[in-house]
């Protein structure tokens, strides 16, 4: 009551000279509210930038061309032409003799080698299978597109910078001449790199591929699917319609929301301390992988569930009741496939997560190196995203490509599954 | 048979079962005409012949396989030469493991010695009995049921009650899975936690500075015992989750924000999900782009105004972890808002508030109880997130203040001590038990306060 009075022009002024203030102030809190919405947005477009740059030179692999004679001295010197010696061989003789073959004037043993380090080991595993498919071959000369070593593919994807001293470079000066001269000559090429979406885990970049990852996290969702849609279906089912209110069904409700938020490397330790040291089930194996991320999708799947339950109106549980249904007739025959677009929807987010989850797999050994690509659910195999982690942590530089080229697969499985989630949704949406 | 055509088997009988058990309930009547003779549909009479064929021989398959590892490897030991039977635990375990292994073919029969190689065959001999074993019980046990239970029906036979019945507790056992969960982790987690305490006291564990669980092999070797004070691991977490924190708050909450009262509702359609994609990516692509691209930026902007920055900066981590969690922050902050009455701003209005005074001074404040609550399950997630840190923090233990130095958190030395070879029973082991334990409290906690207070505040306006 100490203020004086203002007059009515007094007060005017006072809110005119304020309201400039007050509506830069408003400008100024709604340019920061878009300034993070756009500032959010530009971490998904710098995150994907990054990952698409590095990753999609992943799909291309170098390869050179050789003309390579399967010459008999070499690969079958007793001419018994049978298949234990064909497999034996010294198949990367072949490779050399073809190389010397291409490099006349390459003399002694360290020039040699250099020479050879230019073509991938797997080039005579490459020849062997050729070799084995058709033994005919031997005597004849062929020309042949034989993957190239990892550093020559870094340097004709540009990633090597021919400015740094010979020492500190994947290739010497020697070797880069050899690779100019092979590239002028259209003997050094981009292809697609087949091997890296068809075979298994390699410790040289070149060789690596994704299949066995994939087949690892095909058989653990699979198997992940199995278990929790089905025990997430009957436990939303049992809580939305069939069980009272009471402090039981009240612990499991607070126990399956906490367990929504608890970190998935728990679950890790769980599964390692129970189903691999109590149960003894083999390590490493997708069958342990799928019952530990069927208890993470399990919280999701029960809350998408009941949601899809919930949304189903009263009235038709009614009217099945009054036609005489009995309660589980009325659940399985009307209820169930009404809620059941909205229970899919749930599930396959929760499977997209449990593909995406890498964590506590690490804990029950899915990090092993394995190259065989997993036939069963007992095989030892790893996982996608694990497969990520394994890459990631390779000094190689060839791998880091690798990585993000598996990361774009595993990005394209997720963006499906998301995609039919949401067409799933807007497909099968009812409303009442 | 193997497990797997076991199972196959069984599914096939069941599908017999059920067939069975419907046409008899149907010859008892005299075929379908019959039908209103019956207590309930033929079908039922098929699902509780098919029920009554499935459950119980599931329960014992699953019972026999349980065990039977563990029976036929103590089997298998007492065939072992008496020289290795005596070895001590541990080696006796190694050996038996070469068993399993050789059985598994995941080595070739050359690497093992002869010992080994018969206790293999053993093995497999006794695998092969006992699968036979169950093969046949399961074929009597079915089989009999069905015909047991088939005798037994009778057109007064109250099959679909009893069904019912079954049915509904398969559903209630199905809803318990997550108390067996939530009792699974404790039990586990605190049991192996319990044998780590009784080696290193409870206090040493939770108010020791210094931490290196490297134990020496030897007891004579230099640092052989190893330190167990996890401040440094609990000082890393809470550095680089405040990082993660001072990155999503700002941005989650000011685009929620945005998002709920400015954006046209066509922006708001599209820019929302997409947010939300940040939350779908793997925490692995996250983690590599650390490494890759943020950690390596960092250090170089510091070089360049002379900071000296670990290439594996709590920084970087927190940053990226930061970008993950900005949409859990915003989604549930735009709830919150979204909640708050209409009449709320109108009143503000009504005064003469512009929209942001609107917003700061009215909206935010009766949203505040719940934005606190979102802000809380952000932080327990940045607390538990895994493979960001792994990826791009450090491995050695830090007690620093400064986020331009390598810090290394709980989870990261979870990973580091259970990954690759593990000596069982050793405090190394059981320390990531301990951790883990630790690690759930915490979460656990925050997760109970923070759905609290969002209950409490959801009911404020329902």
């Amino acid at each position: 009551m100490n203020k004086p009075r203002l007059s009515a022009k007094e007060t005017q002024a006072l809110v005119a000279r304020s309201i400039r203030r007050r509506y830069w102030a408003e400008h100024r809190f709604r340019t920061y509210g878009l300034g993070a919405v756009i500032a959010g947005m530009a971490f998904l477009v710098y995150l994907f930038f990054v990952i698409f740059s590095n990753g999609i030179g992943a799909f291309r692999q170098t390869e050179l061309r050789l003309d390579v004679f399967y010459d008999p001295a070499i690969i079958d010197p007793a001419g018994t032409r049978k298949l234990e010696e064909l497999q034996s061989a010294d198949y990367a003789a072949v490779v050399r003799a073809a190389l010397k073959e291409r490099f006349k004037d390459v003399e002694g043993r360290a020039a040699t080698r250099e020479l050879t380090h230019l073509v991938s080991g797997s080039a005579a595993f490459d020849l062997q299978r050729a070799v084995l498919r058709n033994p005919s071959l031997l005597g004849t000369r062929e020309t042949r597109w034989v993957l190239a070593s990892d550093a020559v593919d870094l340097t004709l994807k540009g990633h090597v910078d021919r400015a740094l001293p010979e020492a500190e470079r994947p290739l010497s000066d020697r070797q880069l001449g050899w690779v100019d001269e092979l590239r002028a000559e259209g003997a050094l090429a981009l292809k697609f790199n087949k091997g890296f979406l068809t075979s298994g885990d390699s410790r040289e970049p070149e060789n690596a591929g994704i299949w066995g990852a994939v087949a690892g996290s095909f058989f653990t969702l699979v198997l992940t699917l199995l278990l929790s849609f089905p025990i997430g279906v009957a436990a939303a089912i049992y809580l939305e319609e069939f069980a009272r209110k009471n402090r039981w069904t009240d612990i499991i409700e607070v126990n399956i929301n906490n367990l929504a938020a608890v970190p998935s490397i728990v679950f890790g330790l769980l599964g390692l301390a129970v189903f691999i040291g109590f149960f003894g089930l083999p390590r490493s194996a997708p069958l342990v992988g799928a019952m530990v991320l069927t208890l993470l999708t399990l919280p999701t799947i029960i809350i998408a569930s009941r949601a899809a339950l919930k949304a189903v109106p009263p009235s038709i549980r009614e009217a099945a009741l009054g036609m005489g249904a009995s309660k589980i007739q009325m659940v399985m025959h009307h209820v169930l496939p009404l809620a059941m677009p909205g229970m899919l929807t749930g599930t396959i987010i929760g499977m997209a997560r449990a593909l995406g989850e890498s964590a506590p797999l690490l804990m029950i050994g899915m990090v092993a190196f394995i190259v065989d690509v997993p036939k069963g659910i007992t095989d030892p195999s790893t996982v996608l995203p694990v497969q990520v982690y394994l890459w990631s942590d390779s000094p190689e530089r060839g791998f880091v490509e690798k990585t993000s080229g598996a990361i774009i697969v595993l990005l394209a499985f997720l963006v499906v599954m998301n995609t039919t989630a949401v067409i799933l949704r807007k497909r099968f949406e009812r409303r009442w | 048979m193997t497990p797997a055509a076991l199972l196959l088997a069984l599914a096939l009988l069941s599908v017999g079962a059920f067939w069975i058990g419907k046409s008899r309930s149907l010859a008892l009547v005299g075929g379908t005409r019959g039908v209103r003779h019956l207590h309930s549909l033929p079908s039922h009479y098929g699902l509780m012949t098919a029920l009554w064929c499935a459950l119980p021989a599931l329960a014992v398959i699953l019972l026999w396989l349980a065990f039977q590892d563990a029976i036929i490897l103590r089997l298998v030991t007492d065939h072992l030469p008496a020289g290795v039977r005596d070895l001590p635990h541990n080696e006796l375990s190694l050996v038996l493991n070469d068993v399993r292994n050789l059985v598994a073919g995941n080595v070739p029969p050359g690497s093992v010695n002869e010992s080994v190689r018969a206790a293999a065959a053993e093995y497999t001999r006794m695998r092969g009995i006992s699968r036979m074993a169950l093969t046949v019980l399961i074929m009597v046990m079915t089989i009999g049921t069905i015909l047991w239970v088939r005798s037994r029906i009778t057109p007064q036979l109250r099959a679909r009650n009893r069904v019912e019945v079954v049915i509904e507790w398969l559903l209630i056992g199905c809803s318990t899975i997550a108390v067996f969960t939530t009792i699974g982790i404790v039990a586990s987690v605190a049991f192996e936690a319990f044998r780590f305490f009784s080696r290193i006291p409870v206090l040493d564990f939770l108010f020791g500075l210094s931490w290196s669980p490297q134990m020496a092999i030897r007891a004579d070797q230099v640092g052989s015992s190893g330190m167990f004070g996890a401040v440094p691991l609990f000082a890393g977490t809470a550095l680089i989750s405040l990082i993660a924190m001072l990155i999503a708050v700002p941005i989650g909450l000011y685009s929620a924000i945005y998002l709920a009262e400015y954006a046209h509702p066509r922006f708001r359609t599209w820019a929302k999900p997409l947010l939300e994609v940040l939350a779908g990516v793997p925490t692995v692509v996250y983690g590599f782009f650390a490494a890759l691209t943020i950690g390596p930026a960092l250090r170089g902007w510091g070089e360049t105004i002379g900071l000296n920055v670990a290439s594996e900066s709590a920084l970087a981590a927190g940053f990226v972890m930061g970008i993950m969690i900005i949409p859990f922050v915003s989604s549930l902050a735009d709830d919150m808002i979204s909640a708050v009455p209409q009449a709320l701003r109108d009143g503000a209005y009504a005064l003469g508030a512009t929209r942001s005074e609107t917003i700061k001074q009215v909206v935010l404040r009766a949203a505040l109880p719940g934005i606190v609550g979102g802000i809380l399950l952000a932080v327990s997630r940045a607390i538990g997130e895994t493979m960001i840190v792994v990826m791009a923090a450090g491995l050695a233990a830090n007690l620093t203040a400064n986020p331009l130095e390598a810090v290394t958190t709980v989870t990261v030395q979870i990973v580091t001590l259970l990954v690759g070879d593990q000596e069982f029973d050793s405090p190394k082991t059981l320390a990531a038990f301990a951790l883990g334990l630790v690690l759930f409290l915490v979460t656990l906690a925050l997760n109970v306060l923070a759905l609290h207070i969002v209950r409490k505040y959801r009911e404020q306006y329902e």
